[in-house]
C-alpha cells in the first residue's frame, strides 16, 4: 500500500464514505435484483435479455451510489463555511488514484463486453449474430449449417406501411396477418421490407430487428411458453408508424400450431398460388419505377 | 485606378439581406420548375432555400471583401471594433467576437423557445393515447421539428455564444484567426432556422432527425427543409471549426502554454476537432440525399442497387462524434467552473485533458452501436460493443476529476456551482443507461424505445444544458455587464432540476415497458405515465421561462452593473473590465500563472496586463 499514502486529513472523510458507500450499495444491489426485468421470459433470447438488464442494474448501482455519494458529500461537508472567501488545499493531482480508477472503470467495461459478447454468442442466442441457419426458398443465403438448426421453422416478416405480414416458408410460403409461433421450436425470423424501413418488434419475446427493403435481415427466438404477444413498428416509417401494431401474436402448444397452420393453408390457397413465389426480399413495382 | 472608385452604396444589414433572399428564392423556384427532372418540386425548393441563403449572405455583406478583392469595387467596409459601438452593431455583420457572441446568444435562444414549444406540443398530444389531439401527421411534423431545430441548437449552443465570446479573452487573443469565417458561422444559423421552420409551409417531415431513407425520399417537399438546414449547420460546423482551431494554436498570448490553457478552452479545441471532421460527412451525405430526391439517382434505393444501409453508416459517422460535439464543451464547462468555486486547482489537469481526447478519439469508432438491430455487419457488434463502452473511461475521468477536485475544498455555493453539481448527477444517470444500450442483448429491447429517448435527453439536456445554465450564471455578467438574480438563480435551478427528473426519470419506464418513440398513438395501460410526465414537462417549461425571464430582467432592467470580477476567479477573461474594451487588452497580455493556481503559495497572478485596470485577481 506504499503509493496510496492517505493523508491524515483524508483519513475520516474516507472511512465515513467508505462505510456509507458499502451499506448503501448493498441495500442497492439487493433491490435492484427484486425487480422483474421486461422482456421477462417468454423466449429463452428474451429471458437472456431480462438476466442481462438485471446484472447491468447491479452493477449500476454501486457506482451511481458511490458517485451521487460523492457529490452530496462534498456539497455538504466541503463547503465553505466562513464569510469571506479563503482558498483550499492546492492539491494538484494523486496519480496512483488516477492510475486506479481508470483500471477499475477498464475492469468494469471489460467484464461488461466480455459478458455481453458471451450472451451474444452463446448457444441460446448464437444466430442473433445473423448466420442464416439453411437457405431457403431457392435464394442462396450463405453458409448453411445441418442438424439443429435444420428443425427451425422459417418465417418471414414482411413489413410495409404500416402493417406486416408474416410468410411461413416451410408451409407452402402461406401469408398471414398475425404471427402465431408453436411453443419450445426454434424460429428463424426473416424480415424484409417492401418499401422503407421499419423495425419488427416483439416486445414479450425479445426480439426486434430492422426490415430493411432487399434485404433478408435474420433473428433466431425459441418461445418457452404459450401466451399473445405484441408487435410493434420501432422504426419511424411515416404517418401510420404510432398505429403500426398487432396485439395478437401467439404463442401456441405444438398441436394447435399444427392444426392452425394447416387450416391457414386451407384458407389462403388461392392467394398463395397468387403472391409471388417465396424469396429473400421483394421489390414491388411502384418502387423499381423510379424514373 | 478608375475601378477601385467604383462604389456599391447598399447598406449591409439583415433588411438587406431578406430583401434580396426573397426574390432569390422565387427564382430558384422558377429555375427549378424549368430544368427540374421529376414534376415534384424539389429541385426547385432546394434551389430556391440554397439561392435565398447566398442571397441573404451577399446582403448582409460577406460578399463586400470577396468583391472588393477581384474586381476592385469598394463596397461599404465592415467597421473596424473601435468604432464599431453602439445597439446597432449587433443588428449587422460584426467581425468582433464578443459582437458574435451576443448574436448568437439570443438567436439561440429565441430558436430554443420554438424548440422548446415544439417539446410542449408534443407532450400535449401524448396526454391521450390515440392521437385525438393531435392527428398523426401532425405529430410526425413536430416531432420532426422539434428534434432538427433541437440539433441546430445543440450543436452551437455553448461553442457559438460562449466560445466565440469567452477564447480570445481566456487565451489572451485581441481577435479570432478568422473573423469572416467566424461571422459567417453565425449567420447561416438564422437561415438554417428559417428553412427548417419554413417545413410546415410543406407540411412538414416525416423523418425525425435522422432522415432515414427511403422515407426521406419518399416524403413530400418539407424534406427539403431538412437538407438544406441541416447543410448550413454543417458550415457552421465546419468554419467555426476551422476558425476556433487556428485560434486557439496560433493566437495564443506568449506564455499561454499548452499547460495553461482553461479546460473550457480545451473542450473548445477539442469539440472544434470533431465539428471540422464528421461535418463534411453529413454534408456529403445530405448532397447524396438531395440527388436521389432531384436527379434521380439512387444511393439510398434498394430496387436500383442502392442500399439505405449507405445512409445510416454516413449519418451515423457524422452523427456519433455529433453528440460528442454537444457534450465536450459542457465537460470544458464543468472542468472550468469547479475548480473557481472550489477555490482549489484543478485536480488532474493533464487527466482531464487526456480525458477530452480520449472521449474525442474514440468517438470515431462507435457509430454502429446505432445500428445494433439493422442487420449491418452482425459480426462487427462485439467489436461496436466494447469500443462504445470503452468511451465510459475517459467520461469517468471527467467525473474523477470533478470529484477530486471538490475533496476537501471551500465549495462557494453559487447558481453556476449548484447547476455543475446539477450536471454530474443528470449526466451520470445519461452515462449509465448508455451503458445498457451498448450492449446487444439489452439493445434488442431499448433500441428504438423511449428508454433511448430517456438517455439522450439526460445526456443534451440535463448534461448539455445543465451545462449551458452553469455557463449563463458564470459568464454572462461579463458579456452582458449585469449580474442574473442569484435568488431567482437558485429557484431557477431546483425548479428546473427537480422538473427535469420528473419528466425524464418515467420515460426510462415508459420505454422498458413497451414504448416505441415517435408514436402518435401508443399503448393505454401507459397513459398514467405519460400523463404525469407531460405535467413534469409543463413546469419543465415553466422554469426556462424562469430563466428568460431572469435574463431580460437581470439585463434591461437592472441599472447596477456587474463587478468586472465578481468570482474573485484567477482566470484571464475575469481581470479585464467590464464591459470588455473592443480590443480587449491594452497590449497582448503575458500569461505568467496557470488558471487555478488556488491556495498555492505565492503563486503568481495569471498575467501581466502590462497595467490595464484589472479586478481583484484571486489566489
Amino acid at each position: 500500500m506504499g503509493v496510496f499514502r492517505i493523508e491524515a486529513a483524508d483519513r475520516p472523510h474516507l472511512v465515513r464514505l467508505l462505510i456509507i458507500w458499502i451499506v448503501l450499495s448493498a441495500i442497492g444491489i439487493l433491490a435492484v435484483l427484486q425487480l422483474n426485468y421486461p422482456p421477462y421470459d417468454q423466449s429463452i433470447q428474451g429471458q437472456d435479455q431480462s438476466r442481462t438488464l438485471a446484472l447491468l442494474t447491479a452493477l449500476a448501482a454501486p457506482v451511481f451510489i458511490g458517485i451521487v455519494l460523492m457529490i452530496l458529500y462534498s456539497a455538504i461537508f466541503f463547503r465553505r463555511r466562513s464569510a469571506e472567501l479563503v482558498d483550499g488545499p492546492p492539491m494538484l493531482g494523486n496519480t496512483p488514484i488516477q492510475i486506479a480508477w481508470v483500471v477499475i472503470s477498464a475492469v468494469l467495461v471489460l467484464f461488461l463486453a466480455v459478458f455481453g459478447i458471451a450472451t451474444l454468442s452463446s448457444e441460446n442466442v448464437a444466430q442473433l449474430v445473423g448466420a442464416p441457419g439453411r437457405t431457403i426458398g431457392g435464394g442462396q443465403t450463405g453458409g448453411g449449417t445441418t442438424g439443429e438448426a435444420d428443425k427451425e421453422i422459417h418465417i418471414q416478416v414482411i413489413a410495409q406501411q404500416w402493417y406486416f405480414t408474416y410468410r411461413y416458408a416451410d408451409y407452402g410460403g402461406v401469408e398471414t396477418t398475425h404471427l402465431y409461433l408453436p411453443v419450445n421450436h426454434p424460429v428463424e425470423l426473416h424480415m424484409t421490407s417492401l418499401d422503407i424501413i421499419h423495425s419488427f418488434w416483439a416486445y414479450q419475446l425479445g426480439v426486434k430487428a430492422d426490415a430493411n427493403p432487399g434485404v433478408d435481415n435474420i433473428f433466431h427466438v425459441t418461445p418457452q411458453k404459450t401466451g399473445s404477444f405484441q408487435v410493434r413498428c420501432a422504426e419511424l416509417c411515416g404517418l401510420w408508424h404510432g398505429h403500426m401494431a398487432d396485439s395478437d401474436g401467439q404463442v401456441l402448444s405444438q398441436s394447435d400450431f399444427d392444426t392452425w397452420i394447416a387450416q391457414q393453408q386451407k384458407d389462403f390457397e388461392t392467394i398463395t398460388k397468387a403472391v409471388p413465389s417465396y424469396a429473400p426480399y421483394y421489390f414491388p413495382l411502384p418502387l423499381t419505377k423510379g424514373s | 485606378m478608375v475601378v477601385s472608385e467604383r462604389r456599391l452604396s447598399i447598406p449591409n444589414k439583415p433588411i438587406t439581406g431578406i430583401l434580396l433572399a426573397i426574390p432569390a428564392y422565387f427564382v430558384g423556384i422558377w429555375l427549378g420548375t424549368l430544368f427540374g427532372l421529376k414534376d415534384d418540386q424539389n429541385t426547385g425548393v432546394i434551389l430556391g432555400y440554397l439561392f435565398a441563403t447566398v442571397a441573404f449572405l451577399a446582403g448582409v455583406g460577406f460578399l463586400n471583401y470577396p468583391l472588393e478583392r477581384l474586381f476592385g469595387w469598394r463596397v461599404t467596409p465592415i467597421t473596424d471594433p473601435d468604432e464599431n459601438r453602439g445597439i446597432g452593431r449587433f443588428f449587422r455583420l460584426s467581425l468582433d467576437h464578443k459582437v458574435i457572441g451576443i448574436q448568437y446568444l439570443v438567436t439561440i435562444l429565441v430558436m430554443l423557445l420554438f424548440g422548446g414549444i415544439g417539446a410542449m406540443l408534443i407532450r400535449t398530444s401524448l396526454l391521450v393515447p390515440n392521437a385525438t389531439i393531435t392527428p398523426p401527421g401532425n405529430y410526425i411534423s413536430l416531432i420532426g421539428l422539434h428534434a432538427v431545430m433541437m440539433i441546430f441548437i445543440t450543436s452551437a449552443v455553448i461553442v457559438g455564444p460562449f466560445g466565440n465570446y469567452l477564447v480570445p479573452l481566456m487565451i489572451g487573443a485581441r481577435r479570432m484567426a478568422f473573423p469572416r469565417l467566424e461571422a459567417l458561422s453565425f449567420w447561416v444559423v438564422p437561415p438554417a432556422a428559417v428553412i427548417l421552420a419554413a417545413a410546415t409551409f410543406w407540411g412538414g417531415f416525416p423523418t425525425g432527425w435522422t432522415g432515414y431513407p427511403p422515407l426521406s425520399e419518399q416524403a413530400g417537399q418539407g424534406m427539403n427543409s431538412y437538407i438544406v438546414g441541416f447543410a448550413l449547420i454543417a458550415v457552421a460546423l465546419v468554419s467555426s471549426g476551422v476558425n476556433m482551431l487556428a485560434t486557439i494554436i496560433g493566437l495564443r498570448a506568449p506564455g499561454m502554454t499548452w499547460t495553461r490553457l482553461p479546460m473550457f478552452v480545451w473542450g473548445i479545441f477539442t469539440t472544434s476537432i470533431l465539428g471540422l471532421l464528421a461535418a463534411p460527412v453529413l454534408a456529403a451525405a445530405l448532397i447524396m440525399l438531395s440527388m436521389d430526391r432531384t436527379l434521380n439517382t439512387s444511393f439510398f434505393l434498394a430496387p436500383k442497387g442502392g442500399s439505405n444501409y449507405l445512409w445510416e453508416n454516413l449519418f451515423w459517422f457524422f452523427g456519433h462524434p455529433e453528440v460528442y460535439i454537444f457534450i465536450l464543451p459542457a465537460f470544458g464547462i464543468i472542468m472550468e467552473i469547479v475548480p473557481h468555486f472550489a477555490r482549489k486547482p484543478l485536480w488532474g489537469y493533464r487527466t482531464g485533458v487526456v480525458g477530452l481526447f480520449g472521449v474525442a478519439l474514440l468517438s470515431w469508432f462507435v457509430w454502429q452501436h446505432h445500428l445494433f438491430v439493422s442487420g449491418i455487419a452482425p459480426v462487427l457488434r462485439p467489436f461496436y460493443m466494447l469500443s462504445t463502452e470503452l468511451i465510459s473511461i475517459p467520461t469517468g475521468i471527467i467525473f474523477l476529476v470533478t470529484l477530486g477536485t471538490l475533496w476537501r475544498a471551500r465549495v462557494w455555493f453559487t447558481v453556476p456551482m449548484l447547476f455543475c453539481l446539477g450536471f454530474l448527477f443528470n449526466f451520470l444517470i445519461g452515462g449509465i443507461s448508455g451503458v445498457y444500450l451498448s450492449d446487444v442483448p439489452t439493445d434488442v429491447t431499448l433500441h428504438g424505445s423511449y428508454f433511448s429517448m430517456a438517455h439522450f435527453h439526460y445526456t443534451i439536456m440535463g448534461g448539455e444544458i445543465f451545462a449551458l445554465m452553469a455557463a449563463a450564471y458564470y459568464w454572462l455578467p461579463k458579456m452582458t455587464g449585469k449580474m442574473l438574480s442569484p435568488t431567482l438563480g437558485r429557484i431557477h435551478f431546483w425548479w428546473m432540476f427537480l422538473a427535469f427528473n420528473s419528466t425524464f426519470f418515467p420515460l426510462f419506464i415508459v420505454g422498458l415497458l413497451n414504448m416505441p418513440r415517435r408514436v402518435s398513438s401508443y399503448d393505454p395501460a401507459l397513459v398514467g405515465l405519460n400523463r404525469w410526465v407531460t405535467i413534469s414537462a409543463y413546469f419543465l417549461f415553466g422554469s426556462m421561462v424562469l430563466f428568460a425571464g431572469n435574463l431580460i430582467y437581470s439585463w434591461f432592467f437592472v441599472a447596477r452593473p456587474a463587478l468586472a470580477n465578481p468570482w474573485q476567479a484567477r482566470s484571464l477573461e475575469w481581470q479585464v473590465p467590464t464591459p470588455v474594451p473592443a480590443r480587449n487588452f491594452d497590449r497582448v497580455p503575458l500569461i505568467v500563472g496557470g488558471p487555478y493556481d488556488y491556495g498555492i503559495p505565492n503563486a503568481r497572478p495569471v498575467a501581466d496586463l502590462g497595467g490595464m485596470v484589472g479586478a481583484t485577481g484571486g489566489g
